[in-house]
Formats: structure tokens, C-alpha cells, sequence
């Protein structure tokens, strides 16, 4: 047995964190060749041959992860392989199904236990209950929910070969609109502050990137807050948009709501601030601070700074 | 130019879903049901692009149950023109898959023959996220997943994305299945006038035998369990007093 794993590629670069955490959930499977798919791949191939227990990493130049071509490679590749896997984000989540329906299996998204070769768990209701399902298709095509697994390690040297990348003239490229940061990424922070609804505008979200930064942690949102123009959509936290499992998360001015949950309750520790004692965050926080968030998060900063 | 607008019938996204003591699934007896939100993010957008002259015709699908009809009539009340159901089960539990559900739409699109397939990105029952994509590389079309915003010029269609870092923007050929995310839209709702309209609108039904579709499922549900739960922790008196606790908790 053998699995394919498709890198995550950020900006060009190797995204170490979700590559490496799917590389961990899926190493028991057999050995796993890395592919990475960009319009130059080189550099983050050479860094994920670093990955222990990788025996190939393959290269083919597709820029811009566009889901045709990525697909239509893999696909022509995939009959080496029991298992075709990558970490289930945006760009995961988009190319995946895409290439089951190619292979006529069903994919199997967003795992987040690998029970045996054929047997995962996966969150469904936004994570109010867990599947276990049991594939009885010969290629295994899965995503992973990287939060709850762990680096694999480096010091390793795989080969590097190039693939045959297979270009596709459905559809284009046209512009990346990315605010780059010098926060930690979302879903691999330590710390994570969220703002919600209650934050009330864009100014006042000063104050949550404020707490975020003197904790040295990555800011979050609620589905209200990006809807209402306060943060960007990529800081969205939950069934719909990142999931993840910091040390500490906090949630200011934020209710609750089991959509928002999906995508937050494994954090370790939860802090609610907010000024309804009545809001159902209260239900999942360790510790719960009943207050205006307007001083609440101030004072937690000008403290967290000593 | 004919788009087609797959939606479907799950829970309602405000009710508690509860998770069936013998571990076979979750209960879907007597909860009120809805019309999955993303999908009606896609009516609603294929409603603007017909108000917008872009497109002359709206059809939408639903697979599923009997009465996956009311969803379809909700469509038709919100602007859709014409339905059809394709009865693939008699059992509301049994969750048809989304591989399962794109050969039944293909078989649809080859009879119908639209220009574009507006799809919600994932349904909240399921939580797969995966019918676009497959429905896509099996009509051998262009997709956009995850869509905040669309603009059609001619033949071609540039679609805005979100990704995890922000944005992407990328233009496909049509024909494509772009699939709606949170903010391509809000949508309407359906005015009584509209409703009551709605009731005479073509709805036509087949079954996934008719059209020589097999649904039966590739992944077999072992169990369902409730996740792990939380429990409410203390509710401090200050601002100082949660700092110390999260100093000895050692995550400040
Ligand atoms: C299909 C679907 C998918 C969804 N996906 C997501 C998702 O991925 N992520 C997500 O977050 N939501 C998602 N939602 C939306 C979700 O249902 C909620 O509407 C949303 O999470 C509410 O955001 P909020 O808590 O910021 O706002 P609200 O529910 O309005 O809560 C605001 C809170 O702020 C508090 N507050 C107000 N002012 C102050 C103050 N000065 N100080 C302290 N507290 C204050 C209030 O007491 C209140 O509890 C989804 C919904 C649907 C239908």
C-alpha cells in the first residue's frame, strides 16, 4: 500500500503545518510520496523532502492550485497508490472530490481519526456528532482535519522527481487578493483571539488584535463579524470556515452559536468574555469573564503585558 | 442561457441535531426541515443573474425523499421557473452520497443541457463539501468552489474565492459549476403572492431508476457517536483574577 499526499502550497511556499500534520494521520497507511503542484516547485520540494518518512517527493507545474489541472495529474498517477490524501482546506477541499469523481469513489472529507486503511471518523452536523464510515472503494480518497494531529518530524531526504504536470485550459488564474501578516497562521496558532458581532466595527477590532498580539497569537472571527465587514473572510472560525484547536482561544463579544463551536470547541483552554451571562459560549468556556468587552480586553492586554 | 441549481433538503441549521441512542445515525424524525442554506445562497444568486438579463431560465433539482418537493417549492416561490425531484429513497435517514447525487445530475444536465451549475459549496447535514467538484470533473466542466462573488461575460465567468489566505480570483469557461460560499449573497424570502404562484409552477418528478442511476452507497456508516463534550468551567469576578488563572494554567 501506498499513499499520495498533496502538499499544501501557500504563496509558493511549502505550508509546513498542514502538510506535515496530514503526513502524520496518514504514515501508518504505507509509504507516502509527497506531490507538490506549483508554478515552481522546486524550493518547496526540497523542504518537504525533509519530511521523515517520505520515500518520493514529486513535482509538477501547475501554479495557482487550479483544480482541473492538479486533478487530471494526480488522476494520471493514482493507480500507484491505495490512498490519495491532503490536508482538508480550501485548497484540499477543492481538488479532492474532483479527483474521486475521476476515479468513481466517493471522497472522505475532513477525517479526523484514521482508524485502519479502509475506516475514519469524520465530524458531521458541524460537529455535533462523529461518523465512523468504512470505504469499500480500491483508492482511498481523503482529506484531513489537521487540528488534531501532530507534526510529523523532519531530517529526512527523500528523492525529488518531476511528475507529468497536465495542464488545463478550463479555467485561469487571475489575481490573488491576500493580506500577508506577521501573526502566527490561524490554524496552527498557540493562541487564538476571536472577535465577534459585538466588537462593532472595524476600528474596535483594533482592541482584539491588540489582546492577540501581546499573547502573541493569531486573530479570529465569527461568520458576523466577516459579514459585517469587521475582519477579513480568512480569519472566519468555524463550520464553514477554519477549524482550530489552539492552547488558549479567546472569544470576545462572540454568542456561541453551535456553527461557530463547529470550529473551536477542541481548543485546550476557552476563555468567553462577554457581557450576556446568559450567552451559550459560557457553556464550553473554562473560564468565563461576564463584562463589557470594551474594558474586558483592554485591561487583559495592558496585564498579558505586565 | 439555462442555469441549473441543485438543492437540498436537510435539518434546519437552528435545530439541535441529536444523535440516536443506538449510534445508527441521527435522529430525523418530526425536526423541521429546510432547504440547506448554501443552496439557497445559489438560488438566490441565480435569481440576480436572471434579474440581471444574464440568463433566461432557472431549473432546480433536489434528490432525495418524496418530500424534498416542499424545498423544491420553496425555490420556485423564492424566483426559480421550473423543478424537478428525483426520488432516489423513501427513507429521510438515508443520506444519498454525493458521488451518487452527480451522476443523477449529470444524467439531468445531459437532457437539459445548461450553460451553468450554481451548487451550494457543502450541505450542513453531511458536511462534505463534495458535489460540485465531483459533478464537475464527471460533465468534464470548469469549477469554482467557494464563491463570494460571480461575473458573467460571455462565455467565460471570473469568480471571486475564498481561500484560506483571502481571496482568489480565477475565470472559467463555460460550461462551469461554481459552488456559493457565505457572502456571494443574502437571499430573499419568498413573498405569500409568490408562494401561492409557486404552487402552479412545473414540477416534474422522476426516480434515480429511471435514470439508470445506482445510489447505492460506497461507504458504509459503522456508527454514530456524540463527540466529546465540554463542560462549563468558572465564571471569574475580574480581569485580573482570569490573568492569574491563566498564568497557572501556563497558558499565559
Ligand atoms: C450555513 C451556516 C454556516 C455558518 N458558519 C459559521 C461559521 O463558520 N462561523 C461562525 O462563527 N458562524 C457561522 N454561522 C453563523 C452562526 O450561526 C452565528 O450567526 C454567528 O456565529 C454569530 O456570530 P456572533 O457570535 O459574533 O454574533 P451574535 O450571535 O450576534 O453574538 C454577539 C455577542 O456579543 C455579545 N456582545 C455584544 N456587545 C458586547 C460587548 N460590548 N461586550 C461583550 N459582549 C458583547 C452579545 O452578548 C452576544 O452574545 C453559520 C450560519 C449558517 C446558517
Amino acid at each position: 500500500m501506498a499513499v499520495l499526499l498533496i502538499a499544501e502550497i501557500s504563496a509558493g511556499a511549502l505550508a509546513m503545518d498542514a502538510t506535515a500534520k496530514t503526513l502524520s494521520a496518514v504514515s501508518s497507511l504505507g509509504d507516502v510520496d509527497i506531490l507538490v503542484c506549483d508554478a515552481n516547485p522546486d524550493a518547496a520540494a526540497k523542504e518537504a523532502a525533509t519530511l521523515k518518512n517520505v520515500k518520493n517527493v514529486l513535482t509538477a507545474k501547475i501554479g495557482n492550485g487550479l483544480a482541473e489541472g492538479v486533478a487530471d495529474t494526480v488522476v494520471a498517477i493514482a493507480s500507484g497508490y491505495s490512498h490519495i490524501v491532503a490536508p482538508a482546506t480550501a485548497a484540499g477541499k477543492n481538488v479532492l472530490p474532483r479527483i474521486a469523481a475521476l476515479l468513481d469513489v466517493m471522497v472522505i472529507t475532513d477525517v479526523s481519526a484514521v482508524v485502519d486503511a479502509d475506516t475514519f471518523e469524520r465530524p458531521i452536523y458541524a460537529g455535533n456528532a462523529i461518523q465512523t464510515v468504512k470505504t469499500k472503494d480500491a483508492t482511498k480518497v481523503v482529506s484531513i482535519r489537521t487540528s488534531g494531529f501532530d507534526l510529523a518530524e523532519t531530517g529526512g531526504s527523500a528523492a525529488v522527481k518531476a511528475a507529468d504536470a497536465k495542464e488545463s485550459a478550463l479555467s485561469s488564474f487571475v489575481e490573488d487578493r491576500v493580506q500577508s501578516s506577521d501573526r502566527p497562521e490561524l490554524t496552527s496558532a498557540g493562541v487564538v483571539v476571536s472577535g465577534g458581532r459585538g466588537v462593532g466595527s472595524e476600528e474596535d477590532f483594533a482592541i482584539i488584535e491588540g489582546l492577540a498580539d501581546a499573547l502573541g497569537g493569531a486573530v479570529g472571527a465569527s461568520r458576523a463579524a466577516v459579514d459585517s465587514g469587521y475582519a477579513p473572510n480568512d480569519w472566519q472560525v468555524g463550520q464553514t470556515g477554519k477549524v482550530v484547536a489552539p492552547d488558549l482561544y479567546v472569544a470576545c463579544g462572540i454568542s456561541g452559536a453551535i456553527q461557530h463551536l463547529a470550529g473551536m470547541k477542541d481548543s485546550k483552554i476557552i476563555v468567553a468574555i462577554n457581557k450576556d451571562a446568559e450567552a451559550p459560549i459560557f457553556q464550553v468556556a473554562d473560564f468565563g469573564l461576564v463584562a463589557d468587552l470594551f474594558d474586558a480586553v483592554p485591561e487583559m492586554t495592558k496585564l498579558v503585558k505586565g | 442561457m439555462k442555469v441549473l441549481v441543485p438543492v437540498k433538503r436537510v435539518i434546519d441549521y437552528n435545530v439541535k441535531v441529536r444523535v440516536k441512542a443506538d449510534g445508527t445515525g441521527v435522529d430525523l424524525a418530526n425536526v423541521k426541515m429546510s432547504m440547506n442554506p448554501f443552496d439557497e445562497i445559489a438560488v438566490e444568486e441565480a435569481i440576480r443573474l436572471k434579474e440581471a438579463g444574464k440568463i433566461d431560465e432557472i431549473v432546480v433539482v433536489s434528490i432525495g425523499v418524496e418530500k424534498s418537493q416542499e424545498t423544491l417549492r420553496t425555490a420556485l416561490a423564492m424566483g426559480a421557473d421550473r423543478a424537478i425531484l428525483v426520488t432516489a429513497t423513501d427513507d429521510v435517514h438515508n443520506d444519498i452520497e454525493p458521488l451518487a447525487v452527480a451522476k443523477i445530475l449529470k444524467a439531468i444536465i445531459d437532457e437539459e443541457q445548461p450553460s451553468l451549475v450554481l451548487a451550494g459549496k457543502q450541505a450542513i447535514d453531511n458536511d462534505m463539501n463534495a458535489t460540485g467538484q465531483m459533478l464537475s470533473a464527471l460533465l468534464g466542466w470548469s469549477q469554482a468552489t467557494n464563491a463570494s462573488e460571480i461575473a458573467i461575460a460571455g462565455d467565460s465567468a471570473q469568480v471571486t474565492r475564498e481561500v484560506d489566505g483571502g481571496l482568489q480570483v480565477i475565470k472559467v469557461t463555460l460550461p462551469a459549476v461554481i459552488t456559493a460560499d457565505l457572502r456571494l449573497n443574502e437571499p430573499r424570502y419568498a413573498s405569500l403572492p409568490n408562494i401561492m404562484k409557486a404552487k402552479k409552477k412545473q414540477l416534474d418528478i422522476k426516480s434515480a431508476a429511471d435514470l439508470g442511476i445506482d445510489v447505492s452507497p460506497r461507504l458504509e456508516i459503522i456508527k454514530t457517536s456524540e463527540p466529546s463534550t465540554r463542560s462549563a468551567g468558572v465564571i471569574v469576578e475580574s480581569v485580573e483574577e482570569l490573568v492569574s488563572k491563566l498564568k497557572e494554567a501556563g497558558v499565559v
